[in-house]
Protein backbone atom coordinates (compact mmCIF):
# COMPACT_ATOMS: atom_id res chain seq x y z
CA UNK A 1 0.00 0.00 0.00
CA UNK A 2 1.50 3.35 -1.10
CA UNK A 3 2.73 5.56 1.70
CA UNK A 4 0.25 8.50 1.37
CA UNK A 5 -2.91 5.98 2.21
CA UNK A 6 -0.91 4.47 5.16
CA UNK A 7 -0.16 7.95 6.74
CA UNK A 8 -3.64 8.65 6.01
CA UNK A 9 -4.89 5.57 7.96
CA UNK A 10 -2.43 6.58 10.43
CA UNK A 11 -3.80 10.34 11.24
CA UNK A 12 -7.36 8.91 10.84
CA UNK A 13 -6.74 6.90 13.74
CA UNK A 14 -4.96 9.20 15.80
CA UNK A 15 -8.04 11.43 15.98
CA UNK A 16 -11.10 9.11 15.56
CA UNK A 17 -9.80 7.66 18.71
CA UNK A 18 -9.17 10.47 20.59
CA UNK A 19 -12.31 11.79 19.25
CA UNK A 20 -14.54 8.79 19.83
CA UNK A 21 -13.34 8.01 23.36
CA UNK A 22 -13.72 11.17 24.13
CA UNK A 23 -17.27 11.60 22.73
CA UNK A 24 -18.30 8.18 24.53
CA UNK A 25 -16.68 8.75 27.80
CA UNK A 26 -18.32 12.29 27.40
CA UNK A 27 -21.93 11.02 26.75
CA UNK A 28 -21.44 8.39 29.80
CA UNK A 29 -20.43 11.29 32.20
CA UNK A 30 -23.38 13.50 31.36
CA UNK A 31 -25.58 10.55 31.73
CA UNK A 32 -23.85 9.79 34.90
CA UNK A 33 -24.28 13.47 36.52
CA UNK A 34 -27.24 14.69 34.76
CA UNK A 35 -29.71 11.88 34.66
CA UNK A 36 -29.95 10.78 38.11
CA UNK A 37 -31.41 14.54 38.63
CA UNK A 38 -34.12 13.59 35.69
CA UNK A 39 -34.95 9.99 36.73
CA UNK A 40 -37.93 10.13 39.51
CA UNK A 41 -36.87 6.36 40.15
CA UNK A 42 -35.12 6.21 43.32
CA UNK A 43 -32.03 3.41 43.03
CA UNK A 44 -33.17 1.64 46.24
CA UNK A 45 -37.03 2.33 45.64
CA UNK A 46 -38.40 -1.33 45.89
CA UNK A 47 -41.41 -1.97 44.15
CA UNK A 48 -42.56 -6.10 44.78
CA UNK A 49 -45.36 -5.80 42.16
CA UNK A 50 -43.34 -5.64 39.46
CA UNK A 51 -39.92 -7.72 39.68
CA UNK A 52 -37.83 -8.72 36.72
CA UNK A 53 -39.50 -6.69 34.43
CA UNK A 54 -37.72 -7.30 30.88
CA UNK A 55 -37.03 -4.15 29.15
CA UNK A 56 -39.12 -1.75 27.71
CA UNK A 57 -40.46 1.41 26.56
CA UNK A 58 -41.88 1.71 30.02
CA UNK A 59 -38.63 0.88 32.11
CA UNK A 60 -36.00 1.07 29.51
CA UNK A 61 -33.66 -1.45 31.45
CA UNK A 62 -36.26 -3.30 32.83
CA UNK A 63 -36.39 -4.09 36.81
CA UNK A 64 -34.46 -6.29 39.47
CA UNK A 65 -35.67 -9.17 41.72
CA UNK A 66 -36.74 -6.44 44.09
CA UNK A 67 -38.54 -4.06 41.41
CA UNK A 68 -36.19 -1.06 40.93
CA UNK A 69 -35.47 0.16 38.23
CA UNK A 70 -32.40 -0.77 36.13
CA UNK A 71 -31.52 2.25 34.32
CA UNK A 72 -31.62 4.33 37.86
CA UNK A 73 -29.45 1.51 39.44
CA UNK A 74 -26.95 1.94 36.63
CA UNK A 75 -26.76 5.58 36.62
CA UNK A 76 -26.51 5.63 39.99
CA UNK A 77 -23.91 2.62 39.99
CA UNK A 78 -21.92 4.57 36.97
CA UNK A 79 -21.40 7.72 39.46
CA UNK A 80 -20.07 5.58 42.34
CA UNK A 81 -18.03 3.13 39.29
CA UNK A 82 -16.43 6.52 37.97
CA UNK A 83 -16.09 8.46 40.95
CA UNK A 84 -13.78 5.81 42.54
CA UNK A 85 -11.56 5.89 39.30
CA UNK A 86 -10.99 9.51 39.17
CA UNK A 87 -10.19 9.32 42.86
CA UNK A 88 -7.64 6.64 42.53
CA UNK A 89 -6.23 8.40 39.51
CA UNK A 90 -6.10 11.31 41.09
CA UNK A 91 -4.20 9.93 44.17
CA UNK A 92 -2.02 7.65 42.41
CA UNK A 93 -0.89 10.36 40.18
CA UNK A 94 -0.28 12.40 43.48
CA UNK A 95 1.56 9.98 45.14
CA UNK A 96 3.43 8.72 41.79
CA UNK A 97 4.75 11.76 40.63
CA UNK A 98 5.94 12.91 44.68
CA UNK A 99 7.87 9.17 44.94
CA UNK A 100 8.89 9.28 41.29
CA UNK A 101 10.38 12.37 41.47
CA UNK A 102 12.03 11.90 44.64
CA UNK A 103 13.20 8.59 43.51
CA UNK A 104 14.58 9.42 40.22
CA UNK A 105 16.59 12.32 42.21
CA UNK A 106 18.29 11.03 44.85
CA UNK A 107 19.87 7.50 43.99
CA UNK A 108 20.27 7.00 47.51
CA UNK A 109 16.21 7.19 48.01
CA UNK A 110 16.07 5.19 45.23
CA UNK A 111 17.58 2.21 46.15
CA UNK A 112 15.24 1.77 49.15
CA UNK A 113 12.13 2.74 47.52
CA UNK A 114 12.34 0.72 44.78
CA UNK A 115 12.74 -2.28 46.59
CA UNK A 116 9.78 -1.59 48.45
CA UNK A 117 7.97 -0.83 45.26
CA UNK A 118 8.84 -4.53 44.05
CA UNK A 119 7.83 -6.06 47.09
CA UNK A 120 4.44 -3.94 46.60
CA UNK A 121 4.28 -5.10 43.08
CA UNK A 122 5.48 -8.91 43.61
CA UNK A 123 1.84 -9.21 45.38
CA UNK A 124 -1.00 -10.52 43.80
CA UNK A 125 -2.59 -6.90 42.81
CA UNK A 126 -6.50 -7.69 44.27
CA UNK A 127 -5.43 -10.29 46.46
CA UNK A 128 -3.19 -7.49 48.09
CA UNK A 129 -6.63 -4.76 47.88
CA UNK A 130 -8.48 -7.73 49.06
CA UNK A 131 -6.64 -7.26 52.51
CA UNK A 132 -6.44 -4.11 52.76
CA UNK A 133 -10.09 -3.94 52.44
CA UNK A 134 -10.77 -6.14 55.24
CA UNK A 135 -9.03 -3.51 57.22
CA UNK A 136 -11.83 -0.76 56.44
CA UNK A 137 -14.82 -3.35 55.59
CA UNK A 138 -18.02 -1.68 54.66
CA UNK A 139 -16.46 1.79 53.55
CA UNK A 140 -16.64 2.88 49.88
CA UNK A 141 -12.59 4.91 50.72
CA UNK A 142 -11.36 1.60 51.72
CA UNK A 143 -12.00 0.40 48.04
CA UNK A 144 -10.05 4.09 46.70
CA UNK A 145 -7.31 3.53 49.16
CA UNK A 146 -6.72 -0.65 48.47
CA UNK A 147 -6.57 0.36 44.35
CA UNK A 148 -4.02 3.26 45.37
CA UNK A 149 -1.80 1.63 47.52
CA UNK A 150 -2.33 -1.67 44.36
CA UNK A 151 -1.37 0.70 41.44
CA UNK A 152 0.71 3.48 42.93
CA UNK A 153 3.95 1.57 41.95
CA UNK A 154 2.80 1.22 38.36
CA UNK A 155 2.69 5.14 38.03
CA UNK A 156 5.98 5.26 39.98
CA UNK A 157 7.85 3.63 37.58
CA UNK A 158 6.57 5.37 34.51
CA UNK A 159 7.44 9.05 36.18
CA UNK A 160 10.86 7.56 37.66
CA UNK A 161 12.07 6.85 34.36
CA UNK A 162 11.18 9.50 33.03
CA UNK A 163 13.05 11.95 35.53
CA UNK A 164 15.78 9.43 35.33
CA UNK A 165 16.68 10.54 31.31
CA UNK A 166 15.28 14.23 32.05
CA UNK A 167 18.37 14.38 34.85
CA UNK A 168 20.92 13.82 32.49
CA UNK A 169 20.23 16.51 30.00
CA UNK A 170 22.21 19.50 29.51
CA UNK A 171 19.76 22.22 30.97
CA UNK A 172 19.35 20.74 34.21
CA UNK A 173 23.17 20.24 34.65
CA UNK A 174 22.99 24.31 33.62
CA UNK A 175 20.95 24.79 36.30
CA UNK A 176 22.43 22.90 38.96
CA UNK A 177 25.94 24.40 38.22
CA UNK A 178 24.05 28.00 38.43
CA UNK A 179 23.19 27.16 41.69
CA UNK A 180 19.23 26.55 40.99
CA UNK A 181 17.98 24.62 44.23
CA UNK A 182 16.84 21.51 43.97
CA UNK A 183 13.45 21.84 44.46
CA UNK A 184 13.29 24.21 41.68
CA UNK A 185 14.83 21.65 39.31
CA UNK A 186 12.68 19.25 40.48
CA UNK A 187 9.33 21.24 40.04
CA UNK A 188 10.54 23.85 37.43
CA UNK A 189 12.66 22.08 35.01
CA UNK A 190 12.11 18.06 35.52
CA UNK A 191 8.22 17.89 36.02
CA UNK A 192 7.06 19.54 33.11
CA UNK A 193 9.13 17.03 31.11
CA UNK A 194 7.64 13.83 33.11
CA UNK A 195 3.81 15.21 32.57
CA UNK A 196 2.86 13.68 28.89
CA UNK A 197 3.96 10.15 30.44
CA UNK A 198 2.10 11.21 33.04
CA UNK A 199 -1.00 11.85 31.57
CA UNK A 200 -0.91 9.38 29.44
CA UNK A 201 -0.14 6.63 32.01
CA UNK A 202 -3.09 8.00 34.58
CA UNK A 203 -5.78 7.60 31.50
CA UNK A 204 -5.08 3.90 31.94
CA UNK A 205 -4.87 3.69 35.41
CA UNK A 206 -8.58 5.49 35.40
CA UNK A 207 -9.30 2.46 32.96
CA UNK A 208 -7.59 -0.18 35.40
CA UNK A 209 -9.36 1.23 38.58
CA UNK A 210 -12.63 0.91 37.07
CA UNK A 211 -11.72 -2.46 36.24
CA UNK A 212 -10.36 -3.38 39.44
CA UNK A 213 -13.50 -1.46 41.27
CA UNK A 214 -15.61 -3.87 39.66
CA UNK A 215 -13.84 -7.27 40.08
CA UNK A 216 -13.76 -6.19 43.58
CA UNK A 217 -17.52 -5.29 44.03
CA UNK A 218 -18.47 -8.16 41.76
CA UNK A 219 -16.93 -10.86 43.73
CA UNK A 220 -18.78 -8.98 47.14
CA UNK A 221 -15.36 -7.12 48.85
CA UNK A 222 -15.38 -4.04 47.29
CA UNK A 223 -18.73 -1.47 47.67
CA UNK A 224 -21.66 -2.97 49.45
CA UNK A 225 -25.05 -2.32 48.98
CA UNK A 226 -27.50 -0.73 49.35
CA UNK A 227 -24.50 1.67 47.25
CA UNK A 228 -25.18 0.52 43.63
CA UNK A 229 -22.01 0.34 41.53
CA UNK A 230 -21.72 -1.46 38.06
CA UNK A 231 -19.75 -4.48 39.69
CA UNK A 232 -21.99 -5.32 42.69
CA UNK A 233 -24.92 -4.82 40.36
CA UNK A 234 -23.73 -7.89 38.59
CA UNK A 235 -22.49 -9.81 41.61
CA UNK A 236 -26.10 -9.69 42.80
CA UNK A 237 -27.50 -10.58 39.58
CA UNK A 238 -25.17 -13.59 39.01
CA UNK A 239 -27.87 -16.08 40.19
CA UNK A 240 -30.32 -14.46 37.84
CA UNK A 241 -28.36 -14.85 34.49
CA UNK A 242 -30.87 -17.07 33.11
CA UNK A 243 -34.14 -15.40 33.93
CA UNK A 244 -32.71 -11.64 33.72
CA UNK A 245 -29.81 -11.65 31.42
CA UNK A 246 -30.32 -7.49 31.05
CA UNK A 247 -29.28 -7.36 34.85
CA UNK A 248 -25.95 -8.44 33.93
CA UNK A 249 -25.83 -6.95 30.29
CA UNK A 250 -26.71 -3.23 30.65
CA UNK A 251 -24.08 -2.91 33.74
CA UNK A 252 -21.42 -4.86 31.77
CA UNK A 253 -21.90 -2.73 28.89
CA UNK A 254 -21.34 0.24 31.19
CA UNK A 255 -17.49 -0.63 32.16
CA UNK A 256 -16.98 -1.91 28.70
CA UNK A 257 -17.81 1.69 27.22
CA UNK A 258 -16.16 3.46 30.08
CA UNK A 259 -13.11 1.06 30.20
CA UNK A 260 -12.76 1.46 25.91
CA UNK A 261 -13.21 5.40 25.91
CA UNK A 262 -10.00 5.65 28.44
CA UNK A 263 -8.46 3.14 26.25
CA UNK A 264 -8.73 5.14 22.81
CA UNK A 265 -8.38 8.50 24.73
CA UNK A 266 -5.08 6.59 26.10
CA UNK A 267 -3.88 5.58 22.82
CA UNK A 268 -4.87 8.72 21.06
CA UNK A 269 -2.76 10.99 23.85
CA UNK A 270 0.14 8.86 23.17
CA UNK A 271 0.06 9.05 20.17
CA UNK A 272 -0.30 13.01 20.32
CA UNK A 273 1.68 13.52 23.28
CA UNK A 274 4.66 11.10 22.92
CA UNK A 275 5.36 10.41 19.39
CA UNK A 276 8.90 8.72 20.08
CA UNK A 277 6.91 5.79 21.63
CA UNK A 278 3.77 6.10 19.46
CA UNK A 279 5.33 5.23 16.27
CA UNK A 280 5.89 1.84 17.21
CA UNK A 281 3.53 1.20 19.69
CA UNK A 282 0.33 2.87 17.96
CA UNK B 1 26.30 -17.30 34.86
CA UNK B 2 26.21 -18.94 37.72
CA UNK B 3 27.61 -15.89 39.17
CA UNK B 4 24.60 -14.28 37.72
CA UNK B 5 22.17 -16.87 38.87
CA UNK B 6 23.24 -16.78 42.29
CA UNK B 7 23.30 -13.27 42.91
CA UNK B 8 19.82 -12.85 41.61
CA UNK B 9 18.71 -15.63 43.90
CA UNK B 10 20.52 -13.62 47.20
CA UNK B 11 18.72 -11.03 46.12
CA UNK B 12 15.40 -12.63 46.44
CA UNK B 13 16.25 -13.86 49.87
CA UNK B 14 15.68 -10.39 51.67
CA UNK B 15 12.77 -9.73 49.43
CA UNK B 16 11.31 -12.79 50.46
CA UNK B 17 11.17 -12.14 54.08
CA UNK B 18 10.05 -8.04 53.71
CA UNK B 19 6.79 -9.80 51.91
CA UNK B 20 6.28 -12.47 54.57
CA UNK B 21 6.37 -9.86 57.12
CA UNK B 22 3.86 -7.23 55.73
CA UNK B 23 1.50 -9.78 54.71
CA UNK B 24 1.39 -11.17 58.69
CA UNK B 25 0.73 -7.69 59.41
CA UNK B 26 -1.74 -6.94 56.59
CA UNK B 27 -3.74 -9.81 57.87
CA UNK B 28 -3.69 -9.18 61.32
CA UNK B 29 -4.81 -5.58 60.45
CA UNK B 30 -8.16 -6.41 60.16
CA UNK B 31 -10.91 -5.87 62.68
CA UNK B 32 -11.98 -9.41 63.98
CA UNK B 33 -10.73 -12.37 66.48
CA UNK B 34 -10.31 -15.61 64.35
CA UNK B 35 -11.37 -17.35 68.39
CA UNK B 36 -14.51 -15.62 68.54
CA UNK B 37 -15.36 -17.04 65.33
CA UNK B 38 -14.65 -20.32 66.34
CA UNK B 39 -16.32 -20.21 68.91
CA UNK B 40 -19.24 -18.42 67.30
CA UNK B 41 -22.55 -17.63 69.08
CA UNK B 42 -21.78 -19.93 72.34
CA UNK B 43 -20.25 -17.08 73.96
CA UNK B 44 -16.97 -15.84 74.45
CA UNK B 45 -16.31 -17.85 77.89
CA UNK B 46 -12.95 -19.94 76.57
CA UNK B 47 -11.53 -17.51 74.34
CA UNK B 48 -8.77 -17.33 76.61
CA UNK B 49 -7.81 -21.41 75.78
CA UNK B 50 -8.92 -21.31 72.15
CA UNK B 51 -6.01 -18.19 72.10
CA UNK B 52 -3.57 -20.19 73.65
CA UNK B 53 -4.64 -23.45 71.15
CA UNK B 54 -3.93 -20.91 68.62
CA UNK B 55 -0.39 -19.29 69.64
CA UNK B 56 -2.39 -16.31 69.55
CA UNK B 57 -1.26 -15.25 72.74
CA UNK B 58 2.20 -14.65 72.38
CA UNK B 59 3.74 -11.46 71.46
CA UNK B 60 3.34 -10.34 67.79
CA UNK B 61 6.69 -10.22 66.93
CA UNK B 62 7.34 -13.77 68.74
CA UNK B 63 4.70 -15.12 66.66
CA UNK B 64 6.19 -13.31 63.43
CA UNK B 65 9.46 -14.58 63.86
CA UNK B 66 8.52 -18.22 64.58
CA UNK B 67 6.15 -18.55 61.26
CA UNK B 68 8.75 -17.22 58.88
CA UNK B 69 11.59 -19.24 60.42
CA UNK B 70 9.07 -22.18 59.60
CA UNK B 71 7.59 -21.14 56.45
CA UNK B 72 11.50 -20.85 55.41
CA UNK B 73 11.50 -24.24 56.23
CA UNK B 74 8.27 -25.35 53.93
CA UNK B 75 6.24 -25.73 57.21
CA UNK B 76 3.39 -22.59 56.58
CA UNK B 77 1.55 -23.96 59.92
CA UNK B 78 -1.98 -25.35 60.40
CA UNK B 79 -5.06 -23.47 59.21
CA UNK B 80 -6.90 -22.35 61.87
CA UNK B 81 -10.18 -23.69 60.54
CA UNK B 82 -9.85 -26.38 58.22
CA UNK B 83 -8.18 -28.90 60.28
CA UNK B 84 -4.95 -29.41 58.39
CA UNK B 85 -1.82 -27.64 57.16
CA UNK B 86 -1.54 -24.81 55.14
CA UNK B 87 0.65 -26.42 52.65
CA UNK B 88 -1.57 -29.47 52.45
CA UNK B 89 -4.60 -26.78 51.20
CA UNK B 90 -2.90 -25.18 48.83
CA UNK B 91 -1.43 -27.93 47.65
CA UNK B 92 -4.85 -29.54 46.68
CA UNK B 93 -5.84 -26.50 45.18
CA UNK B 94 -2.68 -25.67 42.96
CA UNK B 95 -4.16 -28.04 40.07
CA UNK B 96 -6.95 -26.00 39.31
CA UNK B 97 -5.16 -23.10 39.56
CA UNK B 98 -1.85 -24.05 37.18
CA UNK B 99 -4.81 -25.64 34.88
CA UNK B 100 -6.55 -22.63 34.47
CA UNK B 101 -3.13 -20.51 33.86
CA UNK B 102 -1.73 -22.96 31.62
CA UNK B 103 -5.20 -23.21 29.52
CA UNK B 104 -5.32 -19.77 29.37
CA UNK B 105 -1.74 -18.46 28.50
CA UNK B 106 -2.41 -21.07 25.89
CA UNK B 107 -5.45 -19.71 24.63
CA UNK B 108 -3.80 -16.29 24.95
CA UNK B 109 -0.75 -17.11 22.99
CA UNK B 110 -2.32 -18.71 19.86
CA UNK B 111 -4.50 -15.73 19.60
CA UNK B 112 -2.28 -12.90 20.45
CA UNK B 113 0.78 -13.40 18.61
CA UNK B 114 -0.13 -14.71 15.12
CA UNK B 115 -2.45 -11.47 15.04
CA UNK B 116 -0.08 -9.16 16.04
CA UNK B 117 2.22 -10.26 13.87
CA UNK B 118 -0.48 -10.18 11.32
CA UNK B 119 -1.22 -6.45 11.85
CA UNK B 120 2.57 -5.69 12.09
CA UNK B 121 3.05 -7.05 8.70
CA UNK B 122 1.08 -4.40 7.14
CA UNK B 123 1.53 -1.47 9.70
CA UNK B 124 -1.64 1.01 9.80
CA UNK B 125 -3.19 -0.88 7.30
CA UNK B 126 -7.19 -1.43 7.43
CA UNK B 127 -5.99 -4.91 8.48
CA UNK B 128 -3.89 -3.45 11.28
CA UNK B 129 -6.38 -0.63 12.25
CA UNK B 130 -9.29 -3.30 12.82
CA UNK B 131 -6.76 -6.20 14.44
CA UNK B 132 -5.51 -3.68 16.99
CA UNK B 133 -9.50 -2.18 17.34
CA UNK B 134 -10.38 -5.79 18.60
CA UNK B 135 -7.68 -6.41 20.59
CA UNK B 136 -8.75 -2.77 22.51
CA UNK B 137 -11.92 -3.96 23.05
CA UNK B 138 -10.52 -7.26 24.64
CA UNK B 139 -8.27 -5.27 26.24
CA UNK B 140 -12.27 -3.05 27.85
CA UNK B 141 -13.84 -6.32 28.46
CA UNK B 142 -13.62 -7.48 32.20
CA UNK B 143 -12.55 -11.31 32.20
CA UNK B 144 -16.00 -11.60 34.55
CA UNK B 145 -18.71 -9.94 31.87
CA UNK B 146 -16.81 -12.01 28.72
CA UNK B 147 -17.50 -15.29 30.97
CA UNK B 148 -21.12 -14.27 31.98
CA UNK B 149 -21.42 -13.88 27.81
CA UNK B 150 -19.84 -17.08 27.67
CA UNK B 151 -22.14 -19.28 30.18
CA UNK B 152 -25.55 -17.51 28.57
CA UNK B 153 -24.75 -18.25 25.10
CA UNK B 154 -23.19 -21.83 25.78
CA UNK B 155 -24.74 -22.94 28.76
CA UNK B 156 -28.11 -21.68 29.40
CA UNK B 157 -28.95 -20.96 25.97
CA UNK B 158 -27.63 -24.06 24.17
CA UNK B 159 -26.54 -26.07 26.44
CA UNK B 160 -23.24 -27.42 25.69
CA UNK B 161 -21.14 -26.43 27.90
CA UNK B 162 -21.50 -26.63 31.88
CA UNK B 163 -21.57 -23.36 33.77
CA UNK B 164 -19.68 -23.94 36.29
CA UNK B 165 -17.47 -26.70 38.78
CA UNK B 166 -14.46 -28.63 37.86
CA UNK B 167 -13.13 -32.31 37.06
CA UNK B 168 -9.49 -33.18 38.06
CA UNK B 169 -7.61 -34.23 35.19
CA UNK B 170 -7.63 -37.79 36.61
CA UNK B 171 -11.80 -38.24 35.95
CA UNK B 172 -10.41 -37.46 31.51
CA UNK B 173 -9.15 -35.03 29.64
CA UNK B 174 -12.59 -34.46 28.34
CA UNK B 175 -14.72 -33.40 31.24
CA UNK B 176 -11.20 -31.52 32.70
CA UNK B 177 -11.49 -29.45 29.56
CA UNK B 178 -15.22 -29.19 29.07
CA UNK B 179 -15.16 -27.38 32.84
CA UNK B 180 -11.72 -25.36 32.02
CA UNK B 181 -12.72 -23.72 28.67
CA UNK B 182 -14.96 -21.27 28.97
CA UNK B 183 -12.94 -19.90 32.16
CA UNK B 184 -9.85 -20.31 30.40
CA UNK B 185 -11.68 -18.45 27.35
CA UNK B 186 -12.71 -15.50 29.38
CA UNK B 187 -9.05 -14.81 30.44
CA UNK B 188 -7.49 -15.60 27.41
CA UNK B 189 -8.86 -13.49 25.50
CA UNK B 190 -8.48 -10.50 27.87
CA UNK B 191 -4.74 -11.65 27.95
CA UNK B 192 -4.22 -12.16 24.02
CA UNK B 193 -4.84 -8.61 23.48
CA UNK B 194 -2.25 -7.82 25.80
CA UNK B 195 0.15 -9.94 23.75
CA UNK B 196 -0.71 -8.96 20.65
CA UNK B 197 -0.28 -5.33 20.94
CA UNK B 198 2.76 -6.10 22.40
CA UNK B 199 3.94 -8.83 19.88
CA UNK B 200 2.70 -6.05 16.97
CA UNK B 201 5.14 -3.41 18.02
CA UNK B 202 7.76 -5.56 18.65
CA UNK B 203 8.01 -7.18 15.36
CA UNK B 204 7.25 -3.30 13.92
CA UNK B 205 10.85 -2.15 15.72
CA UNK B 206 12.30 -5.41 14.46
CA UNK B 207 10.82 -4.85 10.69
CA UNK B 208 12.14 -1.10 10.50
CA UNK B 209 15.65 -2.39 11.72
CA UNK B 210 19.35 -2.55 9.47
CA UNK B 211 19.34 -6.40 9.21
CA UNK B 212 16.23 -6.46 8.18
CA UNK B 213 16.62 -3.89 5.46
CA UNK B 214 20.05 -6.19 4.71
CA UNK B 215 18.22 -9.15 4.56
CA UNK B 216 15.74 -7.91 1.75
CA UNK B 217 18.07 -6.04 0.33
CA UNK B 218 20.33 -9.09 -0.82
CA UNK B 219 17.03 -10.57 -2.36
CA UNK B 220 16.05 -12.89 0.10
CA UNK B 221 12.29 -14.56 -0.03
CA UNK B 222 9.75 -11.46 2.33
CA UNK B 223 9.09 -14.83 4.09
CA UNK B 224 12.40 -15.87 5.18
CA UNK B 225 12.50 -12.09 6.05
CA UNK B 226 10.03 -12.31 8.36
CA UNK B 227 10.06 -15.66 9.84
CA UNK B 228 13.69 -16.39 10.07
CA UNK B 229 15.29 -12.87 10.54
CA UNK B 230 12.64 -10.85 12.30
CA UNK B 231 10.32 -13.21 14.53
CA UNK B 232 13.20 -15.00 16.10
CA UNK B 233 14.00 -11.02 17.46
CA UNK B 234 10.87 -9.73 17.89
CA UNK B 235 9.57 -12.58 20.68
CA UNK B 236 12.44 -11.58 23.04
CA UNK B 237 10.03 -8.93 24.85
CA UNK B 238 7.10 -11.18 23.85
CA UNK B 239 8.67 -13.37 26.36
CA UNK B 240 8.81 -11.04 29.13
CA UNK B 241 4.81 -10.01 28.38
CA UNK B 242 4.10 -13.93 28.40
CA UNK B 243 5.48 -14.60 31.93
CA UNK B 244 4.03 -11.12 32.85
CA UNK B 245 0.86 -12.34 32.20
CA UNK B 246 1.73 -16.00 33.90
CA UNK B 247 1.98 -14.73 37.18
CA UNK B 248 -0.90 -12.51 36.83
CA UNK B 249 -3.08 -15.32 35.75
CA UNK B 250 -2.08 -17.54 38.48
CA UNK B 251 -2.56 -15.24 41.42
CA UNK B 252 -4.71 -12.72 39.60
CA UNK B 253 -7.31 -15.06 38.37
CA UNK B 254 -9.49 -15.42 41.64
CA UNK B 255 -12.87 -13.37 40.02
CA UNK B 256 -12.77 -16.09 37.21
CA UNK B 257 -12.71 -18.84 39.98
CA UNK B 258 -15.53 -17.69 41.20
CA UNK B 259 -17.62 -16.86 38.78
CA UNK B 260 -17.19 -20.60 37.30
CA UNK B 261 -16.91 -21.96 41.45
CA UNK B 262 -13.19 -23.22 40.67
CA UNK B 263 -11.97 -24.80 43.83
CA UNK B 264 -8.82 -22.48 43.08
CA UNK B 265 -6.11 -20.89 45.21
CA UNK B 266 -7.36 -17.54 45.21
CA UNK B 267 -10.66 -18.78 46.06
CA UNK B 268 -9.11 -20.46 49.62
CA UNK B 269 -7.44 -17.47 49.90
CA UNK B 270 -10.33 -14.98 50.11
CA UNK B 271 -12.63 -17.39 52.06
CA UNK B 272 -9.70 -17.50 54.49
CA UNK B 273 -9.20 -13.75 54.68
CA UNK B 274 -12.61 -13.28 55.14
CA UNK B 275 -13.08 -15.48 58.33
CA UNK B 276 -9.19 -14.28 59.38
CA UNK B 277 -7.96 -17.76 58.79
CA UNK B 278 -4.56 -15.99 59.73
CA UNK B 279 -2.28 -19.13 58.70
CA UNK B 280 -4.34 -19.63 55.08
CA UNK B 281 -4.24 -16.09 54.42
CA UNK B 282 -0.86 -15.06 55.21
CA UNK B 283 0.63 -18.56 53.74
CA UNK B 284 -1.32 -18.11 50.55
CA UNK B 285 -0.35 -14.60 50.10
CA UNK B 286 3.14 -15.60 50.37
CA UNK B 287 3.29 -18.41 48.17
CA UNK B 288 1.62 -16.63 45.44
CA UNK B 289 4.16 -13.69 45.76
CA UNK B 290 6.99 -15.95 46.10
CA UNK B 291 5.75 -17.58 42.88
CA UNK B 292 5.80 -13.91 40.75
CA UNK B 293 9.23 -13.32 42.17
CA UNK B 294 10.30 -16.67 40.84
CA UNK B 295 8.62 -16.30 37.43
CA UNK B 296 10.03 -12.35 37.35
CA UNK B 297 13.54 -14.44 37.29
CA UNK B 298 13.14 -17.11 35.29
CA UNK B 299 12.19 -14.60 32.94
CA UNK B 300 14.87 -12.63 33.12
CA UNK B 301 17.33 -15.68 32.88
CA UNK B 302 15.34 -16.75 30.13
CA UNK B 303 16.20 -13.27 28.25
CA UNK B 304 19.75 -13.64 29.05
CA UNK B 305 19.36 -17.07 27.45
CA UNK B 306 17.66 -16.45 24.46
CA UNK B 307 19.69 -12.76 23.41
CA UNK B 308 23.48 -13.09 23.03
CA UNK B 309 23.25 -9.81 23.47
CA UNK B 310 22.72 -9.25 26.66
CA UNK B 311 25.47 -9.11 29.38
CA UNK B 312 24.72 -10.73 32.61
CA UNK B 313 26.70 -8.92 35.38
Amino acid sequence: MPTSVNSAFRFFRRTTSLLVGSLVLAAILLGVVLVPLLVRTEPVLMDMARPLLPPSWTVLFGTDDLGRDLLSRVLHGGRTSLLIGLEVMLLTGLFGTAIGLVTGYFERVDLVVMRLMDILMAFPSLLLAIAILTIMPGNPFGVVIALTVVYTPRTVRVVRSVVLSTAEEGYVEAARAVGVSTRTILVRHILPGVIPSLVVQETFLFAYAILGEAGLSFVGVGIQPPLPSWGNIMGDARALLREAPWLLFFPGMGIMLTVLSLNLIGDGLRDALDPKRARLKA
Amino acid sequence: MVRYILRRVLVLIPTWFAIGILAFFLIRLAPGDPAAIILGTEGLAGIEQVHQRLGLDRPLLVQLSGWLVNAARGDLGDSFFLGRSVSEAILERIPVTLSLAFLSIGIAVIIGVPLGIAAALRPNSARDTSIMGVSLLGLSLPEFFTGLILIYVFSVALGWMPAGGYEPLSSGVVPWARHLLMPSFALGFLQSARIARMTRSSMLEVLNSDYVRTARAKGLWESRVVWKHALRNAILPVVTVVGMVFALLLSGAFITEVLFRLPGAGNLIISAVKRRDYPIAQGGLLVFSTAVLVINMVVDLLYVYIDPLIKYQ
